[in-house]
């Protein structure tokens, strides 16, 4: 099993590869935005400092089609809250004291968090959260940037597939960790947990609630890991 | 959307981020939790390739991503490095959805 299990990806051009993907859908959300009435300088100040872009798409959207901002920024907070999920699982594996901690929190993401996750080494899975926090706020922050001032020239980032580029890197990088039992039954867990709530919750809540699946944890003969 | 409505999300993403950065700082965790805290990436992961892969907003679907994503995942199980493994799933998923 460990022989075929693939090896975790080499943190700098797995995190600018991911990092170009967000920057198409950076520019898609700077097109977005500014067409629905937002001005640069908003459409700007939400990629810098909200910097999460589900949260984002879904607040503009529901601007857009009329929607009240209570409901808007109930949808977007929804969809931000695993990013609490996430510092609590990297903050164990982070070193450094608050300042630091309150720098690393705003590059908690989706992505630095699967990258860090996937090295087994605590060192070498702070550097890849770093790097691939950083890739991804500087594309992303680019794409929008370039959205919003030139618009669309590249097209609906769905033409060339980038939508599947982010299941299919979070693919890659939960493999390595499948190594142990506990995590195999805390991944299936997860995956079972989201696939019976998309239809049935608002959006944001089947990936908040696969966490439960972590409780296989408790579960684990001591010595296993 | 106005500056406060900007504000209040701003404050709302960051909070969550900055809360569960923080709130563990220097607390030694019962033994248990600590193995749950590090199950949690585990469990996070195959639930965004579920909702990223079957779902748009809140219906189940099959569709091209899910073409992308099979031929990805074999990919990176025999080890094709992580650069090719995005553009092949990205590729397959492209171009399914062009022939459908």
């Amino acid at each position: 099993m460990p022989e075929a299990s693939p090896r975790p990806p080499h943190p700098v051009t797995a995190s600018i590869t991911l990092g170009l993907a967000v920057g198409v859908f950076g520019v898609s959300f700077g097109v977005l935005a500014t067409a629905s009435g937002l001005s640069i300088a908003k459409t700007c100040a939400l990629s810098l400092l909200v910097f999460t872009g589900a949260s984002q798409f879904t607040a503009v959207s529901v601007h857009a089609s009329g929607g009240s901002s209570a409901s808007a920024l109930a949808s977007a907070l929804l969809l931000a809250a695993r990013n609490g999920a996430y510092g609590l699982a990297m903050s164990r594996r982070m070193r450094g004291g608050v300042p630091r901690r309150l720098l690393a929190a705003h590059l908690t993401l989706d992505e630095s968090t699967a990258m860090a996750s996937a090295q087994p080494d605590d060192r070498d899975a702070e550097k890849a959260f770093w790097i691939t926090g950083l890739a991804v706020f500087v594309f992303w922050n680019l794409g929008t940037l370039v959205g919003a001032l030139v618009g669309d020239h590249i097209g609906d980032p769905t033409r060339y597939g980038l939508d599947a580029a982010f299941p299919v890197g979070f693919v890659a990088l939960l493999m390595p960790q499948l190594r142990a039992q506990p995590s195999r039954v805390a991944a299936l867990g997860g995956a079972a947990i989201a696939l019976v709530l998309i239809p049935l919750t608002p959006v944001g809540v089947p990936v908040l609630a696969a966490g439960v699946a972590a409780l296989a944890g408790l579960f684990v003969p001591r010595g296993a890991r | 959307m106005s500056w406060l409505f900007i504000g209040l999300l701003v404050a709302g993403a960051y909070g969550f981020k900055a809360f569960g950065s923080v709130v563990l700082i220097g607390r030694m965790l019962p033994a248990p939790l600590d193995r749950c805290l590090a199950l949690l990436p585990a469990a996070l992961l195959p639930a965004l390739i579920v909702v990223g892969t079957f779902s748009s907003g809140r219906h189940l679907t099959i569709d091209a991503r899910a073409a992308g994503v099979g031929v990805a995942a074999i990919a990176a199980w025999k080890r094709v490095p992580f650069p090719v493994v995005i553009v092949v799933g990205s590729a397959v998923t492209a171009l399914v959805r062009a022939l459908a």
